[in-house]
């Protein structure tokens, strides 16, 4: 492992910081006079601290509010309210210069390497653009060198520089896509599902790219994932998300082998395993019903109305993400315990 | 290719009469204006009453193109299927007429689709839906076809099946959409259902839920079943065999549990170590070298060589036949029985 971009900055000190976050996105009704007829509450206070150097894993079915929570790191979004500083800055009150100085310093992998590149650019300008708005991170005459440094990085040959995306395969896109997330060296980054749409044998380069990059640049990862596999691999802690907050959060020891809270429970229990006989041996959650909606949720806690622990103090009292007598990391659980005979997964 | 051997698929040996589904030696291609892809090249495998088959693959291993030909809804052109037999019940598919194989399509054999948003026609109820092939091909007049159609809802469990078939396919959750999928697939009693990645749109927990109830469809209904997928994991618990495709070819087909035990092709076995493990982390992933072949350049001699670590001269001039080991599995490779012991350590 190499050295840290910086040896002044101190791994494992906090980097970003987030802090009761609240995106609803309204609906309204009405043609001539639009009226506010309620909001989804995608993102409904969410806080968390990014380490540096670390991976954070975001873990959540569709529709928990995990892309929205990306996008709202990223400023693509505008937050309902809270707060969220990098490096001691605000986010969402940055303007300008000093927005666009903070917007260096955390960049973003999207999830479709197929509609995340421009057909029309080459990828030497896909990769370069950044470039083009943060005119002093590359002076012009060496841009096109540091682009072939990157691809070179991301194991992509640098001779490529002029081709078209429809050129690559999908790894080879989502590695554009690093590529492109690398330019202006940030400190972190935001992986919106990386891995998602690529079949397993590219998966696995990729992951194994990620972690690489994330030891020679001291890089932080936000990594956004519905698969629990992937996140255990490339997670040092993980938060677990349902109808817009967190439920449970803790290192990925914590929520793998000592999962709280009967939502995490029940998402672990439903990975699929490839092995028969791990299969059997396992003692899985089956959950009934959908996700309610996020326009609706239930009141109280928002996941009782699929819990089989459910009681009536679950329908009055919200449950704060706090630390719990059965462990002591932060579960959102009236009843938080460990399950008995943990699964062998 | 040149070769056209067919060999015989390993577990039961074929009852009096034949087996209720067989592909033999089927050869695909799509005739496209850069060229001609080899799509599938020699696919044999076999069903009988009530068993399920898996068939994994990734991405342009013609998985799916193996199920449309044998649906007949193949879009020709491009595709062009130059020799092979899928006989159903002793006749081959491929000799009738259009007006022949309506009648085979959806009343013995019927289809499931991975994205039912998309294979549901958003404008008509869904009980409209599924009425609609009972009206068309069971001549049903429409007040049966409506209480058939709450009957197949019913069975594919979708709570309050009565008030909710005037509801249109935007409605339903994604797994409520699979389910009325399923429904669909089930109106006229197939024998054999083809499922095409049913889950992989699907969230984990939900994900189960609909392979607990193809499971139990397949069980109570004893139909055939072929599924489709790209990943082991879904299929693992439901499947009493599986073929691996790759580039086309049926490179490895055995039961589930000694192919996970001890893969016996290159390809299988480096698949397998490439997805995470919940229970192993820290380590690099292992991955497969390269991408998978062009189809309209497909290598000389094993369409794996160019990835393969155990690859020798042999496997560069020479397509590899199945080999039938020991326990009837087959591996389509020089090396099967030293990669199986290799894999079995």
């Amino acid at each position: 492992m190499t050295a840290p971009a910086s040896a002044t900055k101190v791994r494992g000190e906090t980097i970003l910081s987030v802090d009761n976050l609240v995106k609803h996105f309204p609906i309204s009704q009405g043609v001539l006079f639009q009226r506010q007829i309620g909001a989804v509450k995608a993102v409904d206070g969410v806080s968390f601290e990014l380490r540096r150097g670390e991976t954070l894993g975001v873990v959540g079915e569709s529709g928990c509010g995990k892309s929205t929570l990306a996008r709202l790191l990223m400023r693509l979004e505008t937050p309902t309210s809270g707060r969220a500083t990098l490096e001691g800055k605000d986010l969402f009150k940055a303007s300008g210069a000093e927005l666009r100085r903070l917007r260096r310093n955390m960049q973003m992998v999207m999830q479709d390497p197929y509609t995340s590149l421009n057909p029309r650019m080459t990828v030497g300008d896909i990769i370069g653009e950044p470039f083009e708005i943060h005119r002093d991170a590359a002076p012009k005459g060496s841009r096109a060198r540091r682009v072939q440094e990157l691809l070179d990085v991301v194991g992509l040959n640098p001779e490529h520089i002029n081709r078209y995306p429809h050129q690559f395969s999908g790894g080879q896109r989502q590695r554009i896509g690093i590529a492109r997330a690398l330019a202006l060296r940030p400190e972190v980054i935001v992986c919106d599902e990386p891995v998602s749409a690529l079949d397993v044998s590219i998966q696995a380069q990729v992951i194994n790219l990620l972690e690489q990059l994330q030891d020679e640049f001291g890089l932080s990862y936000i990594f956004i994932a519905h698969d629990l596999s992937v996140v255990r691999h490339i997670a040092d802690r993980v938060a677990v998300m349902y109808l817009g907050r967190i439920v449970e959060i803790g290192t990925e020891d914590e929520i793998y082998e000592r999962a709280t809270h009967p939502y995490t429970q029940a998402l672990l229990s439903a990975v699929p395993v490839p092995d028969p006989e791990a299969r059997e041996q396992r003692n899985m959650i089956r959950l009934v019903g959908d996700v309610p909606s996020p326009a609706d949720p239930p009141s109280g806690c928002h996941f009782r109305t699929r819990c089989w622990k459910a009681q009536d103090i679950c329908a009055i009292e919200d449950p704060q993400t706090v630390p719990r007598a059965a462990d002591p990391h932060p579960s959102a659980c009236h009843f938080a315990e460990l399950r008995p005979a943990a699964p062998t997964l | 290719m040149t070769h056209s051997t067919v060999q015989p698929t390993p577990a039961s040996a074929t009852p009096v009469g034949g087996h209720l589904l067989e592909l033999r030696d089927l050869h695909v291609e799509f005739r496209t204006n850069e060229g001609v892809a080899r799509v599938i090249n020699g696919v044999s495998y076999h069903l009988d009453a009530g068993e399920t088959l898996a068939v994994l693959g990734e991405s342009g291993s013609g998985k799916s193109v193996t199920a449309q030909a044998i649906m007949g809804i193949l879009d020709t052109p491009p595709a062009v299927i130059r020799s092979g037999q899928i006989l159903y019940q002793g006749q081959d598919l491929l000799t009738r007429s259009e007006e022949q194989r309506r009648q085979v399509r959806g009343k013995e054999i019927a289809m499931i689709f991975q994205d039912a948003l998309s294979a549901l026609n958003p404008v008509f109820p869904v009980g409209w839906q599924i009425g609609e092939t009972l009206r068309q091909r069971a001549g049903m007049s429409r007040g049966d076809a409506r209480r058939r159609a709450i009957e197949l809802m019913d069975l594919v469990k979708i709570p309050g099946a009565a008030k909710r078939i005037g509801d249109y396919p935007h409605q339903f959750s994604g797994g409520m959409r699979q389910r009325i999928g399923i429904a669909m697939a089930l109106a006229l009693d197939p024998k054999v259902l083809i499922a095409d990645e049913p889950t992989t749109a699907l969230d984990v927990t939900v994900q189960a839920q609909i392979m607990d109830l193809l499971a139990d469809l397949r069980r109570d209904l004893n139909m055939a079943m072929i599924l489709i997928t790209h990943d082991l994991g879904v299929v693992a618990g439901v499947a009493d065999r599986i073929a691996v495709m790759y580039a086309g070819r049926i490179v490895e087909h055995a039961d589930v549990r000694s192919l996970y035990k001890a893969p016996a092709h290159p390809y299988t076995k480096g698949l397998l170590e490439s997805i995470p493990r919940m229970d192993v982390r820290g380590q690099e992933l292992s991955t497969i070298k390269g991408l998978p072949p062009n189809l309209m350049r497909i290598p000389s001699g094993c369409p794996f060589h160019p990835r393969c670590p155990y690859v020798q001269q042999v496997c560069v001039d020479v397509v590899p036949h199945d080999l039938v080991l020991g326990d009837g599995r087959t591996s389509e490779c020089h090396f099967a029985q030293e990669v199986r012991d290799d894999s079995a350590r």
